[in-house]
């Protein structure tokens, strides 16, 4: 092999270890929201459990990333590929987190019934995990059509965003002895928002990736 | 402790083409260039630019020294050359008859791969152009030395042995002693060869400190083949291929986001 | 897997060695012959050389009384002869060495020239005299004086000349003429700043070697008429003369065993003269070297 083929095979292992961290992510968002609609306190104190694999492989990506600027110095199209894989990695342990707070709000309000079923927060989930895949896409594909789309989606995370805000306020005065509850789901929403942002960072990263400069996705 | 990030530092500015308002040097039309029947250089059309450094890049005979050497007519010491084209140096084409190329070559210095000091005293190696010019007057000789050596941040090391063989000096001393003994004639333009191929890393780096220093004064155009050498120190980097020119553009910008998928390759050391 | 056989190579190790030995042994022994001969020829020269070699032997001419022979009218006329030859060989030589070296384009009429310097170097030396005889003598009519044997001598030496610094103009590097140039030098003030005094070793080198044969050289000088008994010291280089070879080779033809050993002394005188000219280049070549 000789050495830019050994390089080649470096980043692809860099790829190859992003997309393995959004197999976690994503098992973790899944999870998170399984534990969610059941209440499942056992399943919450999983997702804390998976967290820590997370933490670690993104440091991984990082330390390897490091390594392969060390050794290859990379430029242009090989650089960014590098740069973007760490701050992709960097977006999706943030992903991971918000799954973890997802389940620290579940432990909180699991032993009381909810004041509403969680329709649109759940509309939110799915458009959120079909959005990271679609970013993901995007990212090993090189797609930039797909990475425009992801933009798109988050527009209707901001409008479910806003409709689960009102609907959980409306609800206050007349469920004034579960004010934690309320308060948490609104959490709850507020982190999938968050999420929706982070993803749209990786199709930025991703445009960046193939464009070799900064697009503003989500305004 | 605040940090404030330098705000004058914009990428997309630098990635601009800010060539609009800067005097060209040289301006190469069309050049052809065949060692016999060997066409080494093919249609190039390059524009150098004032206070710059222009750094040539590409594989081994791709004719990035050819060209160098073209712009001072080095390469007629070689007979079987033959050019068509012209390179309008400050306004004049330089293949004009009435163009001495030694008259040319006072304005435009050259600096070589191999450190190549002459086997004299580093004071007789400065002197060598200045005296074949017809300068005689030992105070202003004298002058031209410490200038020269200052230029080439070199003064401090070798004051106190001026006298001594050239020799005796380290690789890259005796390369900074080559740059001085350049300076000393005063030229509006330094010409390099691939000057730190023959160093170590660290008279490497104070040659590309010393190119940097003397950008200000100087119009210097390098060819390399270390392609961080010519993304650290280049303002514009042109990428040579058999013979032609494939991009020519900003340093920022060849590094960063070539136009052209072989100069990807290149740069990225795909090539091939 | 390896192709090379370890047992192989470990079993023919001691025959290779043994080898190597016999063959440093052969070549030792071919040195020694020469040494060995060198030896034998120093010893009979010195011996009957020796005792003839005084005051007298260098400040007397030729005489027909062995005991009343001297070697001072050949010993001058080597010099005069030097006087002619080095300068015009030299200056000649070297000049078309640059010529060809420098600024000859490269084309069919110079390789020709190239050619038959390389050519000449290997005439046979009597057929310089024929033609020292035809042009210098004859057609020129310098008469048998100095001018005339020493410009023959100038042309047998000049072809070796030329070419060894055409060499040592090859071997200067071509950088030095390039920074040179670089700087806007005229070809001329690069090769007299630069080139030449950096060739100057080489040339001398090749030079030494060249001159020392005109010293020892016979043929091409009986031919242009030096003479064998002279008995006056040439006063310009339009007098005739002898050299030292033609004096020894005078002597040898006598019938007199005493004449040997005079012509002993002459071979002595002849390889001091030598010794002191290669002295004289070697120390001007140190001192261009020490510039280095």
């Amino acid at each position: 092999m000789t050495i830019r083929e050994k390089f080649d095979v470096d980043l692809h292992s860099l790829q190859d270890a992003v997309i393995e961290l959004y197999n976690k992510t994503e098992i973790a968002l899944t999870k998170s929201f399984e534990a969610l609609n059941t209440r499942n306190i056992d399943l919450a104190l999983q997702i804390f459990e998976e967290d820590r694999p997370i933490d670690r492989l993104e440091e991984e990506i990082n330390d390897f990333a490091i390594m392969v600027i060390t050794r290859q110095q990379p430029v242009a199209t090989d650089l960014r590929r590098v740069i973007v894989s760490i701050k992709i990695a960097s977006d999706l342990e943030r992903l991971a987190d918000y799954a973890v707070n997802i389940a620290k709000a579940t432990i909180k309000i699991a032993n009381e019934d909810y004041v509403k079923p969680l329709i649109h927060l759940n509309e939110m989930h799915k458009n959120v995990l079909e959005m990271l895949t679609l970013a993901i896409e995007s990212y090993r594909e090189e797609d930039v059509a797909k990475a425009k789309k992801v933009a798109e989606l988050d527009d209707r995370i901001d409008e479910l965003y806003g409709i689960v805000i009102k609907d959980l306020l409306s609800l206050t005065p007349d469920n004034s002895d579960k004010l934690t509850q309320i308060s948490q789901l609104s959490f709850v929403a507020r982190y999938l928002e968050r999420a929706g942002d982070h993803i749209t960072n990786i199709a930025e990263s991703t445009l960046y990736l193939v464009k070799g400069r900064h697009y503003i996705l989500n305004d | 402790m605040t940090i404030t990030i330098n705000r004058e530092f914009k990428l997309e500015d630098l990635m601009l083409d800010n060539s609009k308002n800067k005097d060209v040097v040289y301006d190469t039309k069309n050049l052809n260039l065949w060692y016999g029947e060997d066409q080494a250089l093919k249609n190039i059309n390059l524009k150098i630019y004032e206070n710059e450094v222009t750094a040539i890049i590409g594989p081994s005979g791709c004719g990035k020294s050819t060209y160098l050497k073209t712009l001072n007519r080095m390469n007629e010491l070689i007979p079987s050359v033959k050019t068509s084209g012209e390179i309008v140096y400050r306004g004049r084409n330089i293949f004009d008859k009435s163009y001495k190329a030694e008259e040319l070559r006072t304005q435009v210095g050259m600096v070589f791969q191999k450190p190549n000091p002459f086997p004299k005293s580093i004071y007789e190696n400065i002197v060598y152009g200045p005296k074949i010019h017809g300068i005689k007057d030992k105070k202003i000789l004298d002058e031209i030395v410490e200038k020269s050596l200052r230029g080439a941040a070199l003064w401090d090391e070798v004051k106190d042995r001026l006298k001594e063989n050239a020799y005796g000096l380290s690789g890259g001393q005796q390369q900074r002693l080559c740059i001085a003994r350049c300076l000393a004639i005063e030229p509006d333009v330094i010409l390099m060869d691939e000057p730190t191929s023959a160093l170590d890393p660290i008279s490497t780096l104070k040659i590309e400190e010393l190119m940097q220093s003397l950008k200000k004064d100087f119009t210097i155009i390098i060819v390399t083949h270390n392609m961080q050498q010519a993304a650290r120190i280049s303002d514009r980097t042109a990428f040579f291929l058999s013979g032609e020119v494939i991009e020519y553009n900003s340093t920022d910008k060849i590094f960063s986001t070539p136009e052209n998928k072989k100069t990807e390759d290149y740069i990225s050391g795909r090539f091939g | 897997m390896r192709i090379l056989n370890n047992e192989q190579i470990t079993n023919g190790i001691g025959r290779r060695l043994l080898t190597n030995k016999f063959t440093k042994v052969i070549l030792f022994i071919a040195t020694l012959f020469s040494l060995v001969v060198l030896a034998v020829l120093m010893y009979r020269i010195m011996n009957q050389g020796l005792p003839k070699l005084n005051l007298d032997f260098l400040t007397k001419f030729a005489s027909r009384r062995p005991a009343n022979a001297g070697i001072s009218g050949a010993l001058v006329g080597s010099i005069w002869l030097m006087i002619v030859v080095v300068p015009f060989s030299m200056v000649i030589g070297v000049g078309t060495a640059i010529y060809l070296e420098e600024y000859a384009k490269k084309n069919w009429f110079t390789s020709f020239i190239q050619v038959n310097i390389q050519n000449l170097a290997g005439v046979p030396s009597i057929v310089f005299g024929l033609l020292g005889l035809t042009i210098f003598v004859r057609a020129m009519d310098l008469d048998r004086s100095i001018l005339a044997a020493g410009l023959t001598m100038s042309l047998l030496v000049m072809p070796v000349i030329v070419v060894s610094a055409q060499e040592a103009l090859k071997a200067v590097p071509r950088q030095l003429g390039e920074a040179s140039y670089g700087l806007g030098a005229t070809k001329w003030q690069t090769i007299k700043n630069i080139i030449l005094p950096a060739a100057i070793p080489g040339i001398l080198t090749g030079s030494i070697l060249a001159i020392s044969r005109a010293i020892g050289e016979t043929a091409p000088l009986i031919v242009v008429g030096a003479l064998a008994f002279v008995n006056f010291y040439p006063s310009s280089i339009m007098d005739s003369f002898t050299v030292i070879p033609i004096q020894i080779y005078n002597w040898t033809t006598r019938p007199q065993i005493e004449f040997q050993e005079v012509a002993a002394a002459g071979i002595i005188v002849l390889l001091v003269f030598l010794i002191i000219m290669n002295s004289i280049a070697i120390i001007i070549r140190n001192k261009f070297n020490k510039r280095y």
